[in-house]
């Protein structure tokens, strides 16, 4: 059962502000962290190859810096990291993220499952994954919020998955090799151990430039991504409320004065 | 080969991009801004920052498509158990302003199982055309199945743009439909409209959890795709006398991929869950001090006909199933009114919630920062507070 895992470098959303005077980003003590959704995806990983065996690769796009997310797979434990990283990818949009992984995953062949977090923080698509499963011809699950059974002695093999909807779940079964997306309620991350985070830090990492995935230059970066941002602002401000201080009959009386009226 | 680069005679040091470079790369070098090329992301945040055109990105000349085949505003009409979702009829009234714009049609396109009476209810909300797919094969949302489908109808007809609901299906599918018609799809927009000049597509979307809003465009692919965030855009009116066309499509056997299978879907007590579908969310935090009070959040949300959602804290504190946590790790929501009990207002939970439209907090602790972004606070005991609102609402709602 060899799996691999997709994760994405993200700020630390929680801290990203606009100035309202400058409407610039305000990236002092801004950190980078796992897309917290990913942090499920590494879980599910290591957990599915403790029970199955096989091994765990963790991969990720982004500049040569977002290798510092790959080392933390690893010191969580994960077997191996490759980074995906060449100036030709900067400027990609969802679409030619999600080829340029598709041929990462295609170049280390040797998968049973692709796992990722359902969405990440900064730029909230939840397209990726899909995008991934798609290049790559692989049926997909997303939003799969537990494991229900995995059967690796039947041919083909197959994974059975629970889907989390608006109105309630959904059970698939889907044939391996797949891919799925997965929400925080499939499980509870583990902590490193002081011997992974060891690990971590000597474990050699591959980096792949386009040299070695050979893509069209016209299907990445600015060039090859169908969506263009052309604007970026900070969304209009809310004026201070009103807000009501003392006997709770009273606060409560002037609230259902204000609010009656939109009722 | 370097695509972004300084203008070093029109570069003043003024340090504008450095602030508007969201990845850190950009620093001052004897008073002229130096792009550090590991870190840039080609995102062009300082390309507009820059008051003196002093940054420019090199773009390979694109050839001029003809897209004057390409018409009609499409809108995905999803569906479960034969009722189709309420985000579709939004979808229907922006999709009709946006063909008048651009002087075309409206078209609805429905999957599903014996499904055809819902054909007229969507030209009665707006659609000029319904392109009908009708299967038991389509009875269940399978994505592969109804990608298959849907990519075969847009090769056919070549609609303009494409929207669907930013719904746990529409994203699922219109992921896979982009990719495979190579065009730009851009997630949960909260504004679209044409830019009547060059008859595009604008697109408004949040990021970094609603900290940023961006506008996005896909000039030179067809269809121009999106996903549009629920209850942002009001709903078109039903009008009996509306007339259209049913057009009626076969589902080839060919189309479905048999590598999945759909084996069962368990619905959950919609009433209290669907935090999507709510016009109003009443949600519960930490300090309801322990599971049993949430039945004080649950009264107040029946009285208001409320969906019921909750903070982090509560979820992971096994309080609550985690389908009813709203914010970062759980679900964006954007009802008309969204009222905060005992929540503290991290940000966490402020990133899916904030841009609902009206916010109302309860909590004990005035510096909460719930109360920075409420539009009414009142600041007291819940436990005293919620009871005599929830009394005084059922009383007012009566009358």
């Amino acid at each position: 059962m060899n799996i691999v895992v997709c994760i994405k470098q993200v700020p630390d959303t929680t801290e990203v502000r606009v100035n309202p005077e400058t409407n610039t980003l305000i990236r002092e003590g801004v950190d980078s962290i796992v897309n917290p959704f990913d942090t499920y995806a590494i879980e599910e990983g290591l957990r599915l190859r403790d029970k199955f065996g096989g091994k765990v690769t963790a991969i990720t796009m982004g500049p040569p810096q977002a290798e510092a997310v790959l080392r933390d797979a690893i010191s969580l434990g994960a077997d191996s990291a490759i980074l995906v990283s060449d100036r030709a990818f900067a400027g990609s949009d969802t679409w030619s993220t999600s080829l340029i992984l598709s041929k990462a995953l295609a170049k280390i062949d040797d998968f049973d499952l692709v796992i990722c977090g359902k969405q990440a923080s900064d730029g909230d698509t939840a397209q990726v994954g899909p995008g991934i499963a798609t290049h790559l011809s692989l049926p997909q699950a997303t939003y799969v919020r537990r494991i229900d059974s995995l059967h690796l002695d039947t041919s083909p093999k197959v994974i059975v998955v629970e889907r989390l909807l608006e109105e309630g779940y959904e059970m698939l079964e889907v044939q391996l090799p797949a891919l799925i997306t997965v929400v925080k309620e499939i499980n509870e991350p583990r902590m490193p151990s002081l011997r992974g985070k060891m690990k971590a830090k000597s474990a050699k990492i591959d980096c792949w430039g386009n040299k070695d995935l050979g893509i069209k230059e016209d299907e990445i970066g600015l060039e090859g991504s169908p969506t263009q941002v052309v604007k970026i602002f900070s969304p209009p401000k809310k004026e201070g409320g009103k807000i009501f201080k003392g006997e709770p009959a009273e606060t409560v009386e002037k609230l259902v004065k204000e609010i009656k009226d939109i009722l | 080969m370097s695509k972004i680069r300084v203008i070093k005679d029109k570069c003043t040091g003024c340090g504008l991009c450095i602030k508007a470079c969201p990845v850190d790369a950009i620093k001052l070098i004897d008073k002229k801004a130096v792009i550090d090329l590991d870190k840039c992301t080609l995102c062009k945040a300082c390309l507009q920052s820059c008051k003196f055109d002093a940054i420019q990105i090199k773009t390979l000349e694109k050839k001029v498509k003809d897209f004057s085949n390409y018409k009609g505003v499409w809108v995905f009409a999803e569906n479960s158990e034969g009722v189709i979702s309420p985000v579709v009829f939004e979808l229907l009234n922006k999709a009709r302003q946006l063909a008048d714009d651009l002087d075309t049609e409206v078209a609805a396109i429905l999957l599903g199982e014996d499904i055809e009476p819902k054909a007229e209810e969507l030209i009665q909300r707006g659609a000029d055309k319904v392109y009908l797919v009708e299967s038991k094969d389509l009875k269940h949302y399978i994505s592969e199945n109804y990608t298959a489908k849907i990519v075969e109808l847009i090769k056919k007809y070549k609609p303009q743009i494409l929207l669907a609901g930013a719904t746990t299906t529409g994203r699922s599918l219109v992921s896979r439909v982009a990719v495979n018609c190579y065009t730009g799809l851009t997630a949960d927009c909260t504004g679209l409209e044409i830019d009547k000049e060059k008859k595009i597509l604008v697109q408004t979307r949040p990021a970094f959890g609603g900290n940023i809003m961006a506008q996005i465009i896909s000039p030179d692919f067809r269809p121009q795709m999106a996903t549009v965030r629920h209850k942002v855009m009001p709903e078109a009116q039903p009008d009996s006398l509306r007339k259209g066309e049913i057009i009626r499509e076969n589902f080839d056997s060919k189309n479905i991929d048999k590598r999945i299978k759909f084996l069962d879907f368990i619905k959950e007590d919609v009433s209290t869950v669907n935090l999507a579908e709510a016009d109003i969310i009443v949600s519960g935090g930490r300090g309801l001090g322990g599971p049993e009070n949430f039945k004080i959040i649950e009264e107040l949300a029946k009285s208001l006909d409320a969906a019921v959602g909750s903070s982090r804290a509560c979820v992971d504190a096994g309080w609550i199933p985690y389908s009813h946590q709203v914010g970062q790790t759980g679900r964006t929501v954007c009802p008309k009114i969204y009222i905060a009990c005992g929540i503290s207002g991290q940000i966490q939970h402020l990133v899916g919630m904030q841009s609902s439209d009206l916010i109302i907090a309860i909590n004990k602790d005035p510096e909460a920062p719930i109360f920075k972004i409420a539009d009414y606070g009142i600041v007291g005991d819940l436990f005293k507070v919620i009871p005599l609102f929830a009394k005084q609402l059922k009383e007012l709602l009566n009358r």
